[in-house]
């Protein structure tokens, strides 16, 4: 195991009690038991609260812009099959600004861990309802609350063969720290979604809230991750019961394998040379 | 005197208007001939009128022009819209099968299926090889060429065909022989060295995999399309990672993440794809990140005209974007030109870490020119990348002279790489100091000094101390360049001024350009005059007269000289 201080970064300026606290300190641990070097791994964020994520941890980063996490992140895949992704976003940036590219990711599945940081709620810009915002919550934009019911990202993964996924609690490190080691270590793209309740602007779901709803998935006696029915059901579970742990597991091939130049390993260590000669040929 | 004709093809989509003009091109430019062709479609997949202009001469050709000289009509539609066009001597060839009125008046060769290859199954094979040969027979040049041509573009299709290909075209040229010359190429010299044909896309193309190009992604959309499908097409060959993406918002984003982590990138898109990939450009200019973009206009606002021709994006690739970063903007005039700054825009991309467009367009695209190698001169490695300070202290916008950062990529070394689209602090970090923040700003925009610098490619061609000016840009070169040697032929000294690198603005050179001149005209392909603003702003010249065109077809020379006649 890596000492934790080797990930020390500037400063965290979340608001005090924020969620993203505790998910920071479980994913030091996380990558330090894995043995992961800061210098090993890349973190991909947007824009939000959970973007800052990386800034607040020594390692390699490219902070970008909202909902476009997922893009970046698959363009250093296809330039560098070898380096450890992360993309850490949040519930307005993946669900809402980014939901195209959340579905081309299940399709193309590409090594990397998707972390969706989900507090039901806008912090950044104070506090507008999320694609996840329950039905009735209401804000300054929505007095009345809000008019549908919310998205159902986990069901949503699973039906379209998402090859890991989990969920988990900010108000549980250490099962966060094992759920986010296991989702760096699945070969695939793992969509590990995080409740992190938000202190200041959701007042509903709050860490109490979660408490009094999560339980875990394993201790079912029908857990069945390998079930696309089963895990179906639990993706769509919420309410008064909130699954957590790992949902769904499927083995697919990974989006690397379809270029085989990769094998070559990273683009910015190729050699290129093409001569004008040769790459006129066609056109005699 | 100069041989100089125009032959031009159409018909529904899907009947073969390509199947004849490719063939017969490539045999011309086999022979030793000058060929330009041009494409005109509409946004169909089968049916519509299409129509390709084949200009066939024995000097260098690099414009389309007006007028029709041998008329083949594929259907009725081809030959009621353009039998106005054929000149005095003009002659049609015509699939009788297809057209119901056949033309009066005018010499002409029907061919149909059953003519050309009686009782068989050959269908629309029979009357584009038959057209094929009986053009060849035409301008006296030997059929064998063609032959050969037919077998390697449709050997895979089986013996049969290849023998109705075959006798198909022979016998085409036999009609075509017996129907005197008028247009015979017989003296055009077989060429010294091998004549190649290109297309701006496809030789921009060679110029990106030249220049080093490891990673393309994006969205198709007409006419970008064409430049992807080029890239895909040798991808395997030149190894080049290519990804199509799920909308152009995701492909600059993913170029830009590809090049982070050291490919080196481009994408690109037409129109209403621009508008998507805005964000990610000044992505790219604020996390540094080098990154091409091809922008192949296509006459709007929004859908518009989606495959024709237009100069119309300049102003908005120009501007796109929030605030001030250095971008650079070029536009090639030629497929020539389009491999040099296919290289090119690679070269500063990585040199200058911003995002660097090439304007192309329809008429671009899709025109083929012909060429010798000669015309594609090696264009050098790409620079070393990455480069600079490294270790544990490395930082991804440490401060420099010129504003360019020493550049690493991440898990390649013991440096942290952080890259960021907040304003950030040397290492990467966000910060809301704003003495950094002004320090950043300056140190991105102190990048267009070395870019200006960078600037090149002004063409001047034609009397230097003609007091008319022809300025134009981009693909619009050819057809001014003859309009200009037409005025010079006539009596009116005139001086083509060219620009294909048109950001950072070159100043000086144009000035110097404009100095001495009495009249200036800019010729563009937008109905406002973006170059000409720009002109204006950047030197404080003015045009005297703009002539413009936005129906979205291509400049002529014949245009341009007749938008100038009642200026002259």
């Amino acid at each position: 195991m890596l000492p934790l201080d080797l990930y020390n970064s500037i400063e965290p300026a979340w608001c005090p009690g924020c969620g993203n606290y505790p998910m920071l300190k479980a994913f030091k641990k996380a990558l330090a038991e894995l043995d992961i070097r800061p210098e090993d791994i890349l973190l991909v964020s947007a824009i939000g609260q959970s973007s800052k994520f990386p800034h607040y941890l020594r390692c390699n980063t490219f902070n970008g812009i909202h909902g476009r996490a997922l893009p970046v992140a698959t363009g250093v895949r296809l330039a560098n099959p070898e380096i450890k992704i992360v993309v850490t976003v949040g519930d307005g940036d993946q669900y809402g600004e980014g939901g195209n590219h959340l579905l081309a990711a299940f399709r193309r599945n590409p090594d990397m861990t998707l972390v969706v940081h989900n507090n039901q709620v806008y912090g950044l810009t104070k506090g507008q309802a999320s694609p996840t915002s329950d039905q009735g919550f209401t804000s300054l934009i929505q007095p009345a609350g809000v008019p549908y019911p919310p998205l159902h990202p986990l069901a949503l993964a699973v039906a379209q063969d998402c090859s890991w996924v989990g969920r988990g609690f900010a108000g549980q490190p250490a099962q966060l720290t094992e759920l986010y080691k296991q989702a760096i270590q699945h070969r695939g793209f793992a969509l590990l979604e995080v409740l992190q309740p938000c202190v200041i602007f959701n007042k509903i779901n709050t860490y109490h809230w979660y408490q009094a709803r999560v339980y875990r998935v394993e201790d079912e006696p029908d857990y069945d991750p390998e079930n696309e029915l089963w895990a179906y059901q639990k993706g769509k579970e919420w309410g008064e019961r909130i699954p957590t742990g790992v949902i769904f597991k499927k083995s697919r091939p990974v989006l690397e394998e379809a270029f085989p130049v990769l094998l070559d390993g990273p683009l910015g260590k190729w050699q290129v040379a093409r001569p004008v000669a040769e790459l006129l040929k066609d056109f005699y | 005197m100069a041989t100089d004709l125009n032959i031009l093809i159409g018909g529904a989509a899907g009947q073969g208007v390509h199947a004849i003009t490719g063939p017969l091109a490539k045999a011309l430019v086999r022979r030793g001939c000058q060929v330009h062709v041009s494409q005109s479609y509409q946004s169909r997949i089968r049916g519509g009128h299409l129509y390709n202009v084949l200009r066939v001469g024995d000097r260098p050709l690099l414009s389309c022009r007006e007028g029709v000289d041998i008329l083949v009509a594929l259907n009725q539609e081809t030959l009621t819209l353009h039998l106005p066009e054929l000149s005095a001597a003009g002659m049609v060839i015509f699939d009788e099968s297809q057209v119901k009125q056949a033309p009066e008046g005018v010499k002409a060769l029907a061919l149909s299926p059953d003519k050309v290859l009686p009782e068989t199954d050959a269908g629309d094979i029979a009357v584009n090889a038959g057209a094929c040969g009986a053009i060849l027979g035409l301008l006296e040049v030997p059929v064998e060429g063609l032959v050969t041509l037919l077998g390697e573009t449709f050997g895979a299709k089986g013996a049969e065909v290849a023998d109705w290909n075959r006798r198909a075209a022979q016998h085409g040229f036999d009609l075509g022989k017996a129907l005197g010359h008028p247009f015979s190429l017989a003296d055009i010299a077989p060429p010294s060295e091998p004549n190649l044909l290109i297309s701006g896309h496809e030789a921009l193309a060679l110029g990106a995999l030249a220049g080093g190009l490891t990673f393309i992604c994006g969205y198709p959309m007409t006419p970008w399309t064409s430049l992807f499908n080029a890239v895909s097409q040798r991808a395997e060959k030149w190894r080049v990672v290519v990804e199509q993406t799920e909308d152009e918002i995701c492909a600059i984003n993913m170029a830009i993440g590809a090049s982070f982590a050291g490919a080196r990138a481009m994408t690109g898109t037409s129109g209403g794809g621009f508008c998507l990939m805005t964000e990610g450009v000044g992505l790219a200019a604020m996390s540094e990140t080098p990154v091409v973009v091809v922008v192949a206009q296509r006459p709007g606002p929004s859908t518009g005209l989606p495959t024709r021709t237009s100069q119309g994006d300049l102003a908005f690739v120009l501007s796109a974007g929030q605030d001030d970063f250095p971008r650079a903007v070029l536009a090639p005039g030629t497929p020539a030109q389009g491999y040099l700054l296919g290289a090119k825009a690679l070269r500063l991309a990585e040199r200058y870490q911003t995002p660097v467009f090439i304007l192309t367009d329809q008429y671009f695209a899709d025109a083929q020119f012909t060429y010798t190698a000669r015309d594609f001169p090696p264009v050098g490695p790409p620079p070393a990348s990455p480069f600079g300070a490294s270790g544990k202290d490395y930082e991804r916008y440490s401060l420099t002279e010129d504003g360019v950062s020493p550049r690493r990529f991440p898990g390649f070394g013991p440096e942290i790489v952080v890259a960021d689209s907040d304003e950030h602090t040397p290492d990467g970090h966000l910060t809301e100091d704003l003495s950094v923040r002004i320090q950043m700003h300056n140190k991105r925009l102190m990048k267009l000094k070395g870019l200006y610098g960078d600037m090149g490619n002004i063409t001047t061609m034609g009397d230097p101390a003609a007091p008319l000016v022809l300025m134009t840009w981009g693909s619009s070169s050819g057809a001014v360049a003859e309009a200009v040697a037409r005025l010079g032929q006539s009596g009116t000294p005139a001086r083509l001024v060219h620009l294909a690198e048109l950001w950072p603005f070159p100043r000086r050179a144009v000035a110097e350009a404009l100095q001495e001149a009495a009249k200036i005209v800019l010729v563009e392909g937008n109905a406002t005059g973006q170059l000409h603003r720009l002109v204006r702003q950047e030197t404080g010249f003015k045009a005297d007269h703009l002539v413009v065109r936005y129906d979205g077809l291509p400049f002529t020379p014949e245009y341009i000289l007749r938008e100038l006649a009642p200026e002259a």
